[in-house]
């Protein structure tokens, strides 16, 4: 096994044998599988774009981590939930997510406020760390309901230095909860490598709460599908939680605010560029002759309508109204809030008179 | 005459260095404040001049950050430590509130805490959520912390240097809407102690009182009131605000009769509320006007494209000055 982890295809596009896991899937999955890291990563560019443009805020790219979200979110079932961070596009486009949601959060329209439940995908968590407390809460739910639905929580290498990520580990360990947490180790917390969270590698953790954890090569999605469906099955059975290092790297800046040249080497960045996740299966593919030239233009040019569909709807985003402030601040109306509202529009038609 | 003309930014990355050149038992901690030097670039070049051992990239756990200061104070260190943005205060919150605050007064003053938690806050940059919070209030409740914010370079590198130099814990809240704004900074010219406000532009018929980037908002509506009608606003910048100079807002309201507070924190319970029961009960008869407060709503801090109607801009500071000269 490399330092890498599990791996069950190599950066040369070629096949490798596991005692334990298996990468087999037919002609048909392993070109889904490419075609949603290929949309994934053809949305992202298209959000570092617009962020370039003006158009948002600030855009978090998943460059490189394709693979590890892609395998990992096509191991769950119908049913499952997932609780993301902030960097899980691929994620959420796999699961149906409108991907004009990401954008509407990015460009500061609205917080990112899809419906949880239409995609059993969970609202994007900003404060590090604080999902996989909500995931475990939510996975130990399901347990009380008898359901065999389970749950994935995403989070960072960074993230696990925080308390709230060791008081879920504990709590989902003490009460066999049906979650599997999977940490996305890109190598890097904005600026602070992992030497600076850690002196174990980051799926030993799980061991002192009591409960397994492997490292999988993040940028295999062959690898992470097979590990992610296996955790899935331990958690379901009511065996505990299930902890998932994927190893691999981000490749763009921490966010379109960061220069990652002020921290980090470019030969660094090339040694990870030679084992893309994407370049991997597409050497796959064609060795295997799972898929043509045909397949790939057809990937690109749905990836490219994708694009026009976002640039258009970012472009097209309607601004909120200002007295979207005054809602949803309670479930129940409230009587501050109605005074302030009414002050507000007030002073609002006020200026509308001059 | 050694004043120089720098940002804000730049002033409080020329205090730190000061503090760590001073005192060796000065430290620098928080996320990606060595190698990166601070989103911000606040705490830029000091680790490369300073060491690791003096400008500490610590792990990612607000938590953390905050009670290892405590007991790198207890050991006789004074550490000013970063909090990347305001709304990542809170998972060190119960650390700020329940130790950092508490134990001079639990020890009979046995134990000091000199620490600085410097606290990049408020909105107007067109941040996504949690990067945009004014929680000073959430702060000024709790006995035992002093809370303070600059709104010039002058004030960021002397008001720093207060803080650091406090033998008390110190929230520092750093306007970021106005890192960049420059400003001259005498580094030889101590300014006035932080506890105490000032007045930045003199006026008799209304005061304007805020602090950090609000400060600047008041100055403009001044400006403005004074262009279009002829009104003579001052401003009293407070700069602490734990404690209030309440003897500063109470000379200058005697005067003016009239008193509006501006800050983008939320009016409900803010700043705004203490001052003007404060004045109000000191300056009953003097007051030609109810005391008016411009801030925040009862709403979380909205998405930036909405952000210019939640906080307190230059039209809404000059209605409420319209509204308090009404009377
Ligand atoms: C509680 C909290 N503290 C600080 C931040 C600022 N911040 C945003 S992302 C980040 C680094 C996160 O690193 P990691 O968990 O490894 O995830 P990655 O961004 O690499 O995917 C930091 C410090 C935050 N969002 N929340």
């Amino acid at each position: 096994m490399s330092d890498d982890g599990i791996r069950l295809l190599g950066p040369d596009g070629k096949r490798v044998a596991h005692p334990t896991y298996s990468g087999d899937a037919d002609p048909g999955e392993l070109r889904a599988l490419y075609r949603d890291m290929a949309l994934a990563r053809r949305l992202d560019t298209e959000g570092v774009t617009l962020q370039r443009q003006g158009e948002l805020a600030l855009w978090p790219s998943l460059l490189g981590q394709e693979a590890a979200q892609v395998g990992s979110v096509r191991a769950l079932r119908e049913g499952d939930r997932v609780f993301p961070s902030y960097r899980e596009h691929a994620v959420a486009l796999a699961r149906g997510v409108d991907p004009l949601a990401l954008f509407r959060l990015f460009r500061g329209v609205d917080h990112g406020a899809w419906d949880p439940d239409a995609h059993d995908v969970h609202l994007y968590t900003l404060v590090i760390g604080s999902q996989t407390l909500h995931a475990t809460g939510y996975a130990h739910g399901l347990t009380k309901d008898g359901s065999d639905a389970a749950v994935i929580a995403y989070f960072g290498d960074g993230a696990t230095s925080q308390g709230d990520v060791a008081e879920a580990f504990n709590f989902a360990a003490v009460y066999d909860a049906p979650i599997v947490f999977f940490c996305q180790n890109n190598q890097f917390a904005i600026s602070e490598p992992n030497e600076r969270q850690t002196r174990v590698p980051l799926h030993q953790r799980a061991q002192g709460f009591g409960f397994p954890g492997v490292r999988v090569d993040g940028n295999d999605v062959l690898a992470v599908r097979a590990v992610t469906r296996a955790a899935l099955e331990h958690v379901r059975s009511g065996a505990g939680p299930f902890l998932i290092e994927a190893y691999t790297y981000r490749m763009g800046a921490h966010t379109t605010s960061d220069d990652p040249t002020r921290y980090r080497d470019a030969a660094e960045v090339e040694r990870w560029r030679a084992k893309d996740p994407l370049l991997r299966l597409d050497r796959l593919l064609r060795a295997e002759h799972a898929a043509d030239d045909a397949f790939f233009a057809e990937v690109e040019a749905e990836g490219e309508a994708l694009a026009a569909r976002i640039r258009e709807g970012v472009r097209g985003m309607p601004a909120p109204r200002a007295e979207e402030l005054f809602d949803h601040v309670y479930a129940e109306e409230n009587s501050l809030v109605e005074r302030e509202r009414a002050e507000f529009a007030a002073y609002q038609a006020a200026f509308e008179e001059v | 005459m050694t004043a120089t003309r720098m940002t804000l930014v730049a002033a409080l990355n020329a205090s730190l260095r000061t503090a760590l050149a001073d005192d060796p038992k000065t430290l620098v901690m928080g996320e990606d404040v060595g190698r990166l030097g601070g989103v911000f670039r606040v705490t830029d070049g000091l680790q490369k001049d300073f060491g690791e051992g003096r400008v500490i990239d610590t792990p990612l756990a607000e938590s953390g950050i905050v009670g290892t200061a405590i007991g790198l104070a207890l050991r006789g260190y004074r550490p000013v430590v970063e909090i990347q943005f305001d709304g990542f205060v809170f998972p060190a919150y119960d650390q700020i509130v329940t130790q950092l605050a508490k134990m001079h007064a639990r020890s009979r003053g046995l134990v000091r805490l000199p620490v600085v938690v410097r606290i990049p806050y408020g909105g107007g940059i067109g941040a996504v959520e949690h990067h945009s919070e004014s929680p000073e209030a959430l702060f000024a409740h709790v006995a035992g912390l002093r809370v303070m914010s600059p709104s010039t370079p002058s004030d960021a590198y002397w008001m720093l240097q207060q803080a650091i130099r406090s033998d008390d814990p110190v929230i520092f809240f750093e306007p970021k809407r106005r890192y960049y704004d420059k400003g001259e900074v005498d580094t030889t010219q101590p300014a006035a102690p932080a506890h105490t406000a000032r007045v930045v532009r003199p006026g008799a018929d209304l005061t304007l009182a805020a602090y950090g980037p609000t400060v600047a908002t008041c100055l403009q509506a001044a400006e403005v009131a004074a262009a279009e009608d002829g009104r003579a606003l001052e401003v009293v910048d407070l700069r602490s605000i734990s404690p209030i100079d309440f003897a500063a807002v109470e000379e200058s309201v005697r005067r003016t009769g009239r008193l509006v507070v501006v800050h983008e924190a939320p009016v409900f319970f803010g700043a705004g509320a203490e001052i003007a029961a404060h004045v109000t009960e000191r300056c009953f008869y003097r007051l030609e006007a109810p005391v008016l407060r411009v801030g925040g709503y009862h709403s979380p801090y909205p998405p930036s494209r909405l952000e210019d109607e939640y906080l307190p801009g230059l039209d809404r500071v000059l209605d409420a000055v319209e509204r308090a000269l009404a009377h």
